[in-house]
């Protein structure tokens, strides 16, 4: 376990660079509307702390509903491809190509088809982190060595308890590469769908609307509040990820 | 001689590649009793991994049959008869050494008891036991390969299956684990086949050393070691082994092919 004061450093930049935003706003005598000081929006978050709350809870709801769904289809499909690696060759491009296509443009189509609330965001979240997690997971349940693979043979070992003594625990390090990743990928989709409609209770929306009337300061505390949910989420992900792998821990490798 | 427990006839290997087919072996028989420590030796490219390889049913020869225990070497991997250490030591890292040992047990469904007590004793025998919590990667490469061995003999296998098991650790180290070695298979009723490219261990470690020549593989001389047992590392100062040891190396000259090829000055 990393020691506090490993994020000694850390602390110290964050706190150089908000003073130093600080400072800059000052001596330029920035307006507020353009760029308002650190001061200001803590101020703000302050005074509309109950509204961001709300919006938090329904866009992270949206993110985590869609995390679960496109991770946990993923991982379930990447199991299923990995049974048969003629179908894994089949659908292994079309997965990888998906993960260079912007599926945040579907968002106004999944609005159209799942309806101006949750619904669509989710569904948008649900297809932005179901490839990078199917991709990751098969690549780490057929990348397993030969040698691990002849060692099971040579124990008569059966398709399933090579699935689970070998290619399972073998895939975690991929798969939650996946999972931190998309934590970021989650976020991202739900706020941005967000933006193309959606209620006012929500992060997208809240952010979108306060920024065109220049409400900029308002803009800016829910956008703290959208990076405070994303860190938290990565976060959890990342402290799930050395309960399941201790030895990966102890060697220094997460 | 005793019942034989591996018997390979008239075993024929081809594998077929971009440039054709390569006979990796071509008639190999032989025959080994209950209870032999057998060597195959050769240089680089004589089928010898491919011949441990047949008998163990991880690939299947083109020609002949491989026998043991009286049966296929299918049904004999199927009936989990064998115990195998590879050239690398194959430990799952997401296991403690412990663990390690004790997955044969798991996957042929030993009992609970079983799995508690067999891997920790032959975690004693091979003197790993106060590492039984560490993760392969904090042991060193010798150590790797002691936990490989005890795994291998976890279900009491009739057969013991060794392909160039010390090939990449240093002279010390490999003199060290031939010693242990010794000593751990004689407290196992297995039967041992080894794969190797150093004489010195061939001849230390075996009762009979078979000397294999490439292209294609087939066996040269089959050479007796006569030295008493238990093996002491004082025996490898004894004339007798400097003999043995001369046996080999002639036989392993003698091939023509071998004489004139880069993979004879490798292989002495």
């Amino acid at each position: 376990m990393r020691r506090l004061r490993d994020y000694a450093p850390a602390v110290l930049v964050l706190a150089a660079g908000i003073a130093l935003w600080e400072a800059v706003v000052f001596a330029f005598a920035i307006e507020f509307y353009l760029l308002p000081a650190p001061h200001v929006i803590v101020q703000s978050l302050r005074e509309t702390y109950p509204t961001l709350m709300e919006a938090g809870r329904y866009t992270f709801t949206e993110a985590v509903i869609g995390y679960a769904l496109g991770c946990g289809g993923g991982i379930a499909a990447a199991m299923l491809a990995s049974r048969s690696p003629t179908f894994a060759d089949l659908v292994l491009p079309y997965a990888v190509a998906s993960a260079s296509v912007p599926i945040i443009a579907l968002a106004p189509l999944a609005i159209v088809w799942f309806g101006v609330a949750q619904g669509s965001k989710i569904a948008i979240v649900t297809l932005m982190t179901f490839f990078p997690t199917f991709i990751s997971a098969l690549r780490g349940l057929l990348g397993v060595t030969p040698a691990a693979l002849e060692l099971m043979r040579s124990y008569a070992a059966t398709e399933w308890q090579v699935f689970v003594k070998l290619r399972l625990p073998h895939s975690l390090p991929l798969v939650f590469t996946a999972l931190r990743g998309c934590t970021t990928l989650a976020m991202i989709g739900a706020v941005v769908s967000e933006f193309f409609g959606g209620p006012m209770k929500s992060l997208g929306v809240y952010i979108k609307s306060t920024a065109s009337l220049f409400q900029t300061r308002q803009a800016w505390s829910a956008i703290v509040v959208t990076c405070a949910l994303g860190l938290l989420f990565y976060f959890a992900v990342a402290l799930a990820e050395r309960l399941v792998m201790p030895w990966r821990v102890e060697r220094g490798l997460i | 001689m005793g019942v034989p427990i591996i018997e390979i006839v008239d075993v024929g290997k081809s594998f077929s590649g971009r440039t054709g087919a390569t006979e990796a072996l071509r008639a190999v028989s032989l025959s080994v009793d209950a209870g032999e420590f057998i060597s195959v030796i050769g240089p680089s490219g004589c089928g010898k991994s491919t011949l441990l390889r047949i008998v163990g049913d991880l690939v299947e020869p083109t020609s002949g049959i491989a026998r043991v225990n009286g049966k296929s070497a299918r049904q004999a991997r199927l009936d989990r008869d064998y115990g195998i250490v590879f050239q690398t030591p194959v430990l799952y890292d997401w296991r403690t050494v412990l663990e390690n040992v004790q997955l044969p047990l798991e996957i042929a469904g030993r009992s609970q008891q079983e799995r508690d007590a067999r891997p920790l004793a032959l975690l004693r025998l091979v003197g790993l036991e106060d590492f039984r919590g560490h993760f392969p990667w904090q042991l060193s490469g010798g150590m790797q390969q002691r936990v490989s061995i005890a795994r291998a003999l976890a279900l009491n296998p009739s057969i013991l299956l060794m392909d160039e098991p010390f090939g990449a650790l240093d002279e010390m180290t490999r003199e060290r684990l031939n010693l242990e070695l010794l000593q751990v298979w004689s407290k196992s009723a297995a039967t041992a086949l080894f794969v190797t490219h150093s004489i010195a261990e061939a001849v230390f470690l075996s009762s009979r050393v078979v000397v294999m020549s490439p292209r294609p593989g087939a066996i040269d001389r089959i050479v007796d070691i006569d030295l008493p047992r238990p093996r002491l590392d004082k025996i490898r100062a004894h004339p007798r082994f400097f003999e043995l040891v001369t046996t080999v190396r002639e036989s392993l000259r003698e091939d023509p092919a071998l004489a004139a090829g880069d993979d004879a000055r490798r292989a002495i």
